[in-house]
């Protein structure tokens, strides 16, 4: 295995590297995903020895976004080192964030490899079989749990911290099974990071749980009572969530930032994320800066597929939310209804008492036993209400924003390859212009210079043009993904809310069967 | 007939419930009344009494009048101010129904002319169906009043009575005015203060101290169970009517496309839907066994209570004569007509405390066995709504 091969410079050697593909050839020719497929199935049937229909974990290993063009992957490779350009936002992690971050398809055959770098040829070194393993199973087994919030410190500075276990059996990672302490602000600031450096290219990071000033300010102030209890689990269930989403999504799951985040014990403070700190309120700023931007760019749309999704997310978005409210509102009546019943159940009781014909007493007491009983179970329904089917359209309808995000990036890489364009028309025009002029002392270092730049502006042109292409392939794939994602998601939780409706009901057929003799019994 | 796509099928299930009663109170053939028709006005409801009776002071032996609220009210406090009643409970008046509710309720219905989305459709159903519900509560209450005076011994042979069912006219009972009204008020005002003071007095029998005490706590016990279950019956139509919305949210994304998803979305649809009418059932359920069955026991235990106090101030009287009677032959001025007006009293209280106690008996006896009809019946639909979810439920 070439694991430890160095990765080669970029660029130069490259021609050398399309021999080694004559043999690895046909593993990748056979593995093109044809994005346009229908989302249930995302093999093309021309795939051969590979068994990637059994695993239900999320998008197989081959599904890379290699198309005809192989030599795609090379001039990916060479984006990377452009991507590293000031453009980029300059929050990144040091360390595990190496100077070229893998993004493209060469990584997603990484995980067998230790934590080197890995790049493009290296792939092609690799065995059918390996691919197959991983295929059948072990790429995505890994199960994360988020659990025993503690409070830490006191006062205003106090915060919660959750213990993080992560059990798996990738070798990418140190040990097969281990955990860390992390608290509210670690989460943010790793989808920070992420959302930094995938969303602008076409990925859907999964949003991390929102903050919340008040629920947080009851818990430091140390209120005991049960509405800062069920905060802390609303948000220990959130944040579980969110991490079991991130590491599904195959790109995501090699970053090293996440990598770092489940494994290393200290961490280093992300400050960034601080509500009300300068880095916030800028990005409150930019946020609103960019909606602006979303209204007044015009794109040619030259794609239906974008416009199709874009109106379909738009509509999902709408009876999301008003299901959502929907759900909320039962959750809330389910509550009173629980209250009712139990305020019920005390008179009852009462009644009971000062009823004085013994039988009839008797039976009262029986029937505020039940009550009592049936409000029980009317809490424990509604908390199914809540942390199943509610928290799961909440989830959707930020994963529909993340996702609104990634198509309002591809306009604005639209964008900029058009204003390439635009500038490079210019410079042309000047060059133009240069041509016909009459000054011949400057004109030499005039020319030479415009020349410069045309040169450098053709560059941006085509650099523009292919990140427009590399984003539209990025999205189509990861729509793909996220529909099939939504559709496993929806019908686990619904089916599983359902059971939760059914129980409640075979309880109170209980209840009420054991009360029906002690009624009849009255005499 | 439970989770049907029909109209209101509460009214079968009354017909049996009322029939039952029918046959718990009235005993002989000499006098049988029923309700056989309710009509609903705007802000009224009109009801056919109709009357089978074999005794002679009637001209037919069947026949039937239209009757309104205020015709039952005037009925019942005829009953109250007759002194010669006063031994014995009388039958609470059925309360008047709150038209102005069911009134705008009405006026929604109407409004929703023309294209009706689904979730609005269902939702003027119900309305309709609380509406139907609440006109079977005031049809329930107006014919238990019937049925409990015409099957007392004593209030069945009340020439009132036999008029309200006799005379085909209206009885020109118009609502009362405010003058008396204000009577009235001032009537209770001073029973409450008396009831202070009256029911001071320790009773020499052992069972009316024992009921008064009983009845008073029963009573108060009652109305707060009866407000408790008020509340927990309106959560749990809440409930019934969230169904409703995410059942339409739910049939709204089952409709974008024809994707497995999309059916899957339209299924559970469905069955929000027919859950959403089996706890609008329970919800009704709950209200008509429980609720109203509460409600009812309310107005009864003021009415025995009533009846405790009338007889505390008739023995207040008694004694008051008594202390008259001895102050008189102490001065042995007007001895004969102290000793009369002693006499009266002393027969009153007498009368009363015998009548009062069969009275109570007779309460504890309906008392229970309503309790226990009821109950089971509530058991018998919970399961049976409980059970129908169940089966619904597998998809």
């Amino acid at each position: 295995m070439a694991a430890e091969r160095e990765p080669p410079p970029l660029g130069e050697t490259r021609p050398t590297d399309f021999e080694e593909l004559e043999d690895g050839e046909d593993l990748f020719t056979s593995t093109v995903s044809t994005l346009e497929s229908s989302p249930s199935s995302p093999e093309p049937a021309s795939l051969p020895a590979e068994d990637l229909s059994t695993n239900s974990s999320g998008p197989k290993p081959a599904e890379i976004m290699l198309d005809d063009d192989r030599e795609d992957l090379f001039a990916e490779a060479t984006e990377e080192v452009s991507l590293d350009s000031p453009e980029r936002n300059p929050i990144l992690s040091p360390e595990p964030t190496p100077a070229i971050t893998p993004v493209t398809p060469t990584t997603l055959v990484a995980p067998r490899m230790e934590s080197k770098n890995v790049t493009a040829p290296v792939i092609f070194d690799r065995s059918r079989e390996e691919i197959e393993e991983e295929a059948n199973g072990d790429l995505f087994d890994i199960e994360i749990n988020v659990s025993d919030p503690e409070k830490v410190g006191d006062g205003m500075n106090a915060y919660m911290a959750y213990r993080v276990t992560t059990k798996t059996s990738l070798s990418m990672f140190h040990k097969n099974e281990f955990s860390v302490k992390r608290r509210f602000s670690d989460f943010l600031g790793l989808h920070s990071k992420l959302a930094t450096k995938y969303m602008h290219i076409g990925y859907i990071v999964p949003p991390a749980p929102e903050k919340s000033i008040v629920g947080m300010t009851k818990v430091k102030v140390g209120k005991e009572d049960s509405s800062s209890t069920e905060f802390v689990e609303k948000r220990r269930a959130a944040l579980e969530r969110y991490l079991q989403r991130t590491v599904k999504h195959p790109t995501l799951l090699q970053d090293p930032d996440l990598r770092q985040f489940l494994e290393s014990s200290e961490l280093p403070r992300a400050v960034n994320t601080q509500a009300l700190s300068g880095a916030g309120i800028l990005r409150m700023v930019n946020k609103a800066a960019d909606a602006v931007n979303k209204m007044t760019i015009k794109m040619n749309e030259s794609d239906a597929w974008f416009e199709e999704k874009q109106q379909q997310f738009e509509n999902l978005d709408q009876q999301l939310r008003k299901l959502h409210a929907s759900v909320e509102a039962l959750v809330c009546h389910r509550k009173e209804l629980s209250a009712n019943t139990a305020a019920f159940a005390k008179s009852a009781a009462m009644l009971g008492n000062s009823e004085d014909h013994t039988a009839l007493s008797r039976a009262l007491s029986q029937l505020a036993e039940v009550e009592e009983k049936i409000d029980q179970l009317h809490q424990e329904q509604a908390f199914a209400d809540f942390y199943l089917f509610s928290e799961l359209l909440g989830d959707y309808i930020r994963l529909i924003a993340a996702v609104k995000g990634v198509f309002d990036h591809r306009m604005k890489c639209w964008q900029k390859w058009q204003d390439a364009q635009v500038t490079l028309q210019k410079k042309r025009e000047a060059e133009a212009k240069l041509q016909l002029a009459n000054k011949p002392d400057k004109l030499q270092q005039a020319k030479d210079e415009i020349k410069e730049e045309i040169e450098e502006w053709e560059t941006k042109v085509q650099q523009g043009e292919k990140d427009f292409e590399q984003i539209s392939k990025t999205i189509r794939k990861e729509v793909g993904r996220f529909e099939k994602e939504r559709v496993k998601d929806f019908k686990t939780v619904i089916i599983e809310y359902l059971e939760s409706l059914v129980q409640t009901q075979q309880q109170l057929i209980k209840y009420w069967e054991a009360f029906l003799p002690e009624a009849k019994a009255i005499a | 007939q439970e989770g049907s796509d029909d109209g209101p099928d509460f009214l079968s299930e009354e017909d049996r419930g009322l029939r039952q009663i029918n046959v718990d109170l009235q005993t002989d053939a000499a006098l049988q009344v029923d309700i056989s028709d309710a009509l609903s006005e705007r802000d009224k409801v009109k009801f056919t009494v109709h009357t089978k009776s074999s005794l002679p002071n009637f001209k037919q032996n069947e026949f039937s009048v239209v009757r309104q609220h205020e015709e039952f009210i005037w009925l019942h406090d005829s009953f109250v101010e007759n002194e010669d009643y006063a031994g014995y409970i009388i039958p609470p008046a059925p309360p008047r129904p709150d038209f102005d509710a069911s009134r705008e309720k009405l006026q929604k219905l109407g409004e929703g002319e023309g294209s009706m989305t689904k979730e609005e459709f269902t939702k003027m159903k119900q309305e309709l169906e609380a509406y139907v519900d609440f006109i079977a509560t005031c049809f329930f209450n107006t014919y238990l009043f019937l049925c409990r005076v015409a099957a007392h011994p004593i209030l069945r042979k009340d020439l009132n009575f036999h008029v309200f069912l006799e005379y085909n006219q209206d009885l020109s009972v118009r609502g009362k005015n405010k003058k008396e009204k204000l009577e009235d008020f001032f009537k209770n005002m001073v029973k409450s203060a008396d009831g202070v003071i009256v029911s001071g007095v320790k009773d020499v029998d052992d069972f009316f101290e024992h009921e008064r005490t009983f009845l008073v706590e029963y009573h108060n016990r009652v109305k707060d169970a009866s407000a408790k279950s008020d509340k927990m019956t309106r959560s749990h139509k809440s409930v019934a009517d969230d169904y409703n919305r995410i059942g339409s949210s739910l049939y709204a994304l089952g409709t974008q496309d024809s994707t497995d998803i999309c059916k899957f979305f339209l299924k559970v649809s469905e069955l929000f839907d027919k859950t959403r009418k089996i706890e609008a059932r329970v919800s009704a359920d709950e209200d008509l066994k429980l609720s109203d069955l509460l409600k009812y026991y309310l107005r009864e235990s003021q009415a025995a209570k009533d009846l405790l106090y009338r007889r505390s101030r008739s023995l207040v009287d008694y004694e008051n004569a008594n202390k008259a009677l001895d102050k008189a032959r102490a001065k042995n001025k007007d001895v004969l007509q102290a000793e009369t007006t002693q006499q009266i009293c002393c027969q009153k209280f007498e009368k009363i405390s015998e009548s009062a106690k069969q009275e109570l008996i007779d309460f504890k006896t309906r008392r229970v066995a309503a309790f226990r009809k009821n109950l089971v019946e509530l058991a018998e639909l919970e399961l049976k709504h409980a059970k129908v979810i169940v089966i619904l439920s597998c998809l």
